[in-house]
Order: structure tokens, then C-alpha cells, then sequence
């Protein structure tokens, strides 16, 4: 057990921090991800950190990585959210369809795809989730005929995170229409702009586009555009959900760096509003059980992180840090709105002449979302107690 | 970085976890719940079994006769005993009281009966606060009157007393003391309060000395009554989901109900986030990083947190059965019950914490 890091990680983080210090936007530069101006001041950020060689630092240097380890990639970013780093515009692509791409793709797929993956030059969104297949996946109806040289995709996808502005889409589609559930799904690799997409942005809670609802009809994917084989969507798909609720989405630099600011924010709150800093009162016992999750998320990925070095994969354990990251989050920005009391839900100056959502409102609608999609919170716990416990299936 | 246990680290818990297997079994508990011997922790069998393999001379140098090992060893052993409830005190009197004994420099005399005479000790006479250790022991004449002794009956009690010149350490023997037992609902922590003289030849340390080692003794008392925690926590789920299993309400297993599922999904998390929290605690203390104040009261937040849930959901997913004293479970509930508040609870620890953090964001550059 040794739970230092080495030289070695000590120069690396040295110097990423060097390079965000110098070159990560001061906060509110970069307008909301989720409007079409944002959109690409996102993409033009992700663009630098591509160029520095920031951008996916585990990855094969072929496609603009680092080629470091898993240790690397968490000091990596720690130090992203430490430098303040905006939300990644391309964390569709890299951190759930690219560990997918890296098991299933063909030498092509990669090569056609990851540069530009990587480089935010192409933004992917997710197709997954129906109008009546959300926590029920498996009861996905959108088809997939065969045609000469490729296939015909018609049906509906919701809830596409990115939907609204992203240039291709990784979706699951039904190819055995006599297939039941599992069975009988492909996973395909499709470009926004083929004719027969259409696009309805769908406005969230904040009323930004943040995701969408894209409509096939008789849209043209090239057989060299499946990914893995056909009727084996399933299992590829799964190994996209692994990595969505295991530690690649989120890592614990977002909960550790957001609870020392909510340890901030409760430090300066001045005691006479509520004698928030005696420690026994009940916010300021909220805001360390929110700071203590972090930190156990953060010792939790180390293990899960030696594990996987070790040759261990992460299975079921993926739903349990997906239903502890997610309330987590939901926790700190809680504790926070909650300091700030009836002036949390004021918006705030964004130095364009109007006003946003502040930093921990937004977090917080964020964080709202994290127990409901990648698999809501209730089914995470299913796999918990069927696949962790023994316990029976319904 | 590597967080994970050696391969020796392993070995050395489950020869501990065989052994305990044959000694401590859930029909032992039920005796001892029955039947108090009065000699337990000191004689018994269980202990001398647990005793010969070694593990309370474990923070002792290989050079005086010891193993030479640190907390990361115990850490996993302490949580094996926890996993079976265990009643005496191995994880105090390895991981607690000879650590402090070592640290004091006190000599061979002090380490020999945990060395080959088979001594059992806890620490006494003092009580975790987020501000740091108080003290309980209070003046009886020329005696000192200690209650809340865990493990009353062990051979050995390292006791803090307060004098003029600030705190004391003390290594009583219990059979020199007058021992009166209290009863707890927890039976087999065999609660007590020793009446004794502190003498020179019973002191260990005084002064700047002792003020620290008392800060070491209450932290190490804390982190580990959090490992016995994960493995009471871990015992507590896996006999649930095992019972859930099996009993048919409405013709399947209750099991297979989402309402209960839910409630052992929830336990188990919060299991799964404690755990590395406590390890990480053990490798802190054991190389004395300075984040080890902090990382031990991260530690037992979240084990005891993790516990009382457990127990919680536990009892309510057995149903009434769960509420009977001749079911296995509450041996185990009420042991996590009483380690959750011991040595500082979830809150407590909080608070701590809360403290800690402050004072580091007051010294740093503005």
C-alpha cells in the first residue's frame, strides 16, 4: 500500500498545471456549452488543449494523446478542476464512446474518427434512450434495414446529450426486428448531417438547449460505420455504460475541487447569519458529510484505479460509484444553495452586459441531472443488490 | 501509488479470519450473552488462539521479539474481527494500546505480557472530542475512579488520569484495581469501572509527552473501532441478503422486491465509499503522513455513518425476526451501535474536521 505518487507524477502534474494556469479561461469567458455561440467557444478551448496535448492524455499518441496510465489521466484532472477548466464539450466522444472505440473499432474506424474526436473538430452526442425505452434500454425500437453497402435507419432518439449542435451521433439500433429485448441491436456511427436526420432541441431545466431529440428517417449508414458486429449492439453498448457510470465520466477532481469551495463558502458565511460555523449546527455537519463523500470518492478511485492497472476489470462496483458520484454532487451543491440561502437563486453578471445562472445554481441543475441519466439511480441500485448482493431478479 | 493490500498483508488476515472462524461463531456470542465468563480476555481460549498467532506483539520491532508491522497489516485483521464480533479486545490491544507503549520507549517489562503472557488491554479514562481529547478518569481520595473500561476484564488497561501538571498515561493492571461491571446493552463489550492507584511504577508518560501520545491513543482508538465497523457492516448486509434470499412472501423471495433491494443497495454503497477511507487512514498513521488527524476522522464519519445504516436497514429487512434475541443479528447490530459513538461519532468527527480545515485555510499565504 503506498499512496504517494512518484516523481515521475509529481513532474506531470507540475506540468499540466503550467500549461492550464497559463492558457484555461477565466471563469464566464467561454459562454454556456449549451447554446450555438458556446458551442464553439468550447470547441476553439478544446482545440488548445488538443494542440498542447492535453486533451485525452491516455490515449495512443497516434490520435494526440500521451499515452500515460490511469494515475496520470486522475492527476490530470485533478488539476483540470483545480485550474477552474469548463465543462468538456466533447466528454461524449472521449470519455464514453472512445474506451468503446478503443475494444470494438476497426484499425479505420479509428483512424477515421479519434484525431478529430480529440481535437473537438467533430463533437459526438449519444443515441441511446426512446421515448419509450429510457431505463428500459432494451425496449429500443428504432430499426435498422439493410440496404446495398449499408443499412437505413428510421425511428426517434431523445434525450441526446450535445444533440443540438454535435456533427455525429453513436446510437443503438434494432437489426432483427424478430429479436427479442437484448437481442438483435447494432451500434452504429452516424453523421449528424446525413439527409434524413432531423434535430429538435430540447430546452432544460435552465432553458438552454443543453440536449435533443433527433428523428431518422431512411437515414444511410455504411457498413464500415457499424461498430463491433451487427446483432452484438448490446454488449457494445454495455461496455459505453461501464465506462459512463464507472470512473471515466466523472472523476473525483470535480467533487473534491467543488467541496473545498463549498468549505470556503461555509468558512466566510458570517456566523451571526445563522451560526453556521458552530460546528454542531446542522449546515456546517451537511456541508462535511458532502466534503467527506468527495474525499471517499477520491480514495475510492485510487483502489478502483490500482485495480484496473492490476488487470482487474470494474463490473457491477460501476453502478455503485455511479449512484455515489451522482448524489454526491446533488449534495455539495445543495449544501451550498442552502448557505446561500434566499439569494441562491439570484443569476449573476456574466460580463456581457447579462446575467447567468451563478456558479453553484448552475452546478446544482448540473447535478440534478447526474442521478437520472447514464442509468437512473433505481436501476443502479437493482444491479447493486442482484449483481453485488445475490439478491433474486423480479 | 499502488492501493491495494500485499499478498502477505492478505495471508496474514485470513489466517487470522480461520482462526476466528473456529472461535468466534455467532453460537459462541449467544453463550457469552448467557453466560459471562468472568476470566474472557484474559484466559479463553478464543484469546489464546488468537493470541499465539502473534498479532498483539505486531507494532512491536522484530528486534525486541515482535513482528515488526505496521497498521497497514492490522487494519485488514481489525475488520476481520469486526466481520464475526469479535469480544475481546485484539484490535485495541494491537492497533491501540502496545503502539502507544512502543511510542512511549517504556521497556521490555511493559511489552512482555503482550509479547508471550497473553495480555488483553484497552485505553480508559478518556473520551474523543472535535477539540481533542478529554479526559474521564476522576479523583477518588488517593485512588482514581475510571469508568466506561471496554473490556473490563482484560489483563491490561492503558488509562490517562489528570494531574496538576497536565495529563498522565498509566498502565494498570486490572487485577490491582477494584473492578465493578456495568452493564451495557451490548453484553459482550463487558463494560466496567476500575478504582485504582496510579503510582510512579504505573506511569508511562507525563507532561508534553503524555498530552501527545493521548492524541495518538484516542485517533488510533477511533480508526480502529471504524475497521470493525466495515467488517460489522459488511457481516450485517451479507446475513440480510442472505435471509432476503430466502424468505417467500407472496410466493418469492421478499428479495426480489425493489423496496428491499433498495434499502441493502443503499448499505452496501455506502460500505463500498467507507472502506478505502479507513485503509487509507491505516497508511497514513502507519507513515505518519500529516494528514493522518484528518484522514482518520474521514475514516470513522463515514464507517459509523456506514454502520447505522446498515443495522438500520438490516433489522428492517429481517422483519420481526431480526427483532428476536435469539437471532444472529443483533449480536451484530448492537456491536456496531456502540462502536458507531465510540471514539468519536459521524458528527463528532465531522466537526473535526470542520476544525481542521479552518486552521489550514488560516496559516495559508492570502
Amino acid at each position: 500500500m503506498d499512496l504517494t505518487f512518484t516523481p515521475e507524477h509529481d513532474a506531470f502534474r507540475m506540468e499540466a498545471r503550467a500549461w492550464l494556469e497559463a492558457n484555461v479561461p477565466p471563469p464566464g469567458a467561454l459562454r454556456s456549452l449549451d447554446t450555438a455561440e458556446g458551442f464553439d467557444d468550447h470547441r476553439v478551448f478544446e482545440r488548445q488543449l488538443f494542440d498542447a496535448r492535453w486533451s485525452v492524455v491516455s490515449w495512443p499518441k497516434a490520435y494526440g494523446g500521451r499515452e500515460v496510465g490511469i494515475m496520470e489521466w486522475l492527476i490530470f484532472e485533478e488539476e483540470y478542476y483545480r485550474a477552474g477548466g469548463p465543462r468538456r464539450v466533447s466528454q461524449n466522444g472521449i470519455f464514453l464512446l472512445a474506451p468503446t472505440m478503443f475494444e470494438y473499432a476497426t484499425d479505420a474506424q479509428l483512424e477515421r474518427y479519434m484525431a478529430k474526436m480529440a481535437s473537438g473538430e467533430e463533437i459526438w452526442c449519444q443515441g441511446w434512450s426512446e421515448p419509450d425505452a429510457g431505463s428500459d434500454l432494451a425496449g429500443i425500437r428504432s430499426k435498422a434495414t439493410k440496404t446495398d453497402g449499408g443499412w437505413l435507419l428510421s425511428g426517434q432518439k431523445t434525450w441526446c446529450s450535445r444533440g443540438a449542435f454535435a456533427h455525429r451521433c453513436f446510437g443503438i439500433f434494432r437489426t432483427d426486428p424478430s429479436a427479442e429485448r437484448h437481442r438483435g441491436l447494432t451500434y452504429f456511427l452516424i453523421p449528424m448531417d446525413a439527409p434524413g436526420v432531423t434535430v429538435r432541441p430540447i430546452a432544460q431545466l435552465d432553458g438552454e438547449t443543453g440536449f435533443a431529440e433527433v428523428f431518422f428517417d431512411e437515414v444511410f449508414v455504411p457498413d464500415e460505420d457499424v461498430l463491433g458486429t451487427i446483432g452484438d449492439g448490446w454488449k457494445v453498448a454495455m461496455a459505453t455504460a461501464g465506462s459512463e457510470r464507472g470512473i471515466s465520466l466523472r472523476s473525483p477532481a470535480r467533487y473534491t475541487e467543488a467541496a473545498d469551495k463549498l468549505v470556503d463558502l461555509l468558512l466566510a458565511t458570517p456566523v451571526d447569519e445563522g451560526h453556521h460555523l458552530d460546528p454542531r449546527s446542522a449546515i456546517a455537519d451537511e456541508v462535511m458529510k458532502a466534503y467527506a463523500d468527495a474525499q471517499a470518492y477520491k480514495l475510492h478511485t485510487y483502489m478502483t484505479a490500482t485495480k484496473v492497472r492490476e488487470g482487474h476489470t470494474v463490473g457491477a462496483e460501476a453502478s455503485a460509484t455511479k449512484i455515489f458520484w451522482s448524489e454526491t454532487d446533488v449534495a455539495i451543491h445543495r449544501a451550498a444553495l442552502r448557505l446561500l440561502g434566499e439569494s441562491a437563486e439570484l443569476e449573476v453578471d456574466d460580463g456581457r452586459g447579462g446575467t447567468d445562472l451563478s456558479e453553484w445554481l448552475d452546478g446544482y441543475l448540473f447535478a440534478l441531472s447526474g442521478p437520472i441519466y447514464a442509468g437512473t439511480n433505481e436501476i443502479q441500485r437493482n444491479v447493486v443488490a442482484e449483481r453485488m448482493l445475490g439478491l433474486p431478479r423480479a | 501509488m499502488r492501493f491495494s493490500f500485499t499478498e502477505e498483508q492478505l495471508v496474514l488476515r485470513d489466517a487470522v479470519t480461520a482462526v476466528l472462524a473456529d472461535w468466534c461463531t455467532p453460537g459462541d456470542l449467544h453463550e457469552l450473552y448467557a453466560n459471562d465468563a468472568p476470566d474472557a480476555g484474559r484466559s479463553h481460549p478464543r484469546w489464546n488462539a488468537l493470541f499465539n498467532l502473534g498479532i498483539t506483539a505486531l507494532h512491536i520491532p522484530e528486534v525486541d521479539g515482535g513482528l515488526g508491522l505496521d497498521d497497514r497489516e492490522l487494519i485488514a485483521i481489525s475488520e476481520a474481527a469486526g466481520r464475526v464480533a469479535l469480544p475481546e479486545p485484539l484490535s485495541e490491544t494491537a492497533g491501540v494500546v502496545v503502539p502507544i507503549l512502543v511510542a512511549s520507549g517504556a521497556g521490555h517489562h511493559a511489552l512482555e505480557p503482550f509479547l508471550d503472557g497473553g495480555g488483553a488491554a484497552t485505553l480508559g479514562g478518556v473520551t474523543f472530542t472535535p477539540s481533542g481529547p478529554r479526559i474521564t478518569s476522576v479523583a477518588d481520595g488517593d485512588r482514581v475512579r475510571t469508568s466506561g473500561i471496554t473490556q473490563a476484564t482484560a489483563s491490561h488497561h492503558l488509562l490517562a488520569v489528570s494531574s496538576a501538571s497536565g495529563p498522565e498515561l498509566h498502565l494498570a493492571v486490572t487485577a490491582d484495581g477494584d473492578l465493578t461491571r456495568t452493564t451495557s446493552l451490548d453484553r459482550t463489550r463487558r463494560l466496567g469501572t476500575l478504582t485504582w492507584t496510579p503510582t510512579d511504577a504505573t506511569r508511562l508518560a507525563s507532561g508534553p509527552l503524555a498530552a501527545t501520545l493521548l492524541d495518538q491513543a484516542v485517533d488510533r482508538a477511533a480508526l480502529y473501532s471504524a475497521a470493525e465497523l466495515l467488517g460489522l457492516c459488511d457481516a450485517m448486509i451479507t446475513l440480510t441478503a442472505a435471509y432476503v434470499s430466502e424468505r417467500k412472501q407472496f410466493g418469492v423471495p421478499v428479495g426480489s422486491f425493489q423496496a428491499v433491494k433498495h434499502h441493502l443497495a443503499g448499505a452496501r454503497v455506502k460500505l463500498e465509499f467507507a472502506r478505502p477511507a479507513v485503509y487509507a487512514a491505516a497508511w497514513s498513521l502507519a507513515t505518519e503522513h500529516p494528514s493522518a488527524t484528518h484522514d482518520i476522522s474521514l475514516a470513522k464519519s463515514l464507517a459509523s455513518d456506514a454502520a447505522d445504516e446498515a443495522a438500520r436497514v438490516s433489522l428492517q429487512c429481517h422483519g420481526a425476526i431480526g427483532y428476536t434475541f435469539e437471532h444472529d443479528l443483533h449480536l451484530l447490530m448492537k456491536r456496531a451501535w456502540a462502536l458507531s459513538a465510540a471514539w468519536g461519532d459521524a458528527r463528532s468527527h465531522r466537526a473535526r474536521l470542520l476544525n481542521l480545515l479552518q486552521a489550514e485555510r488560516s496559516v495559508l499565504p492570502s
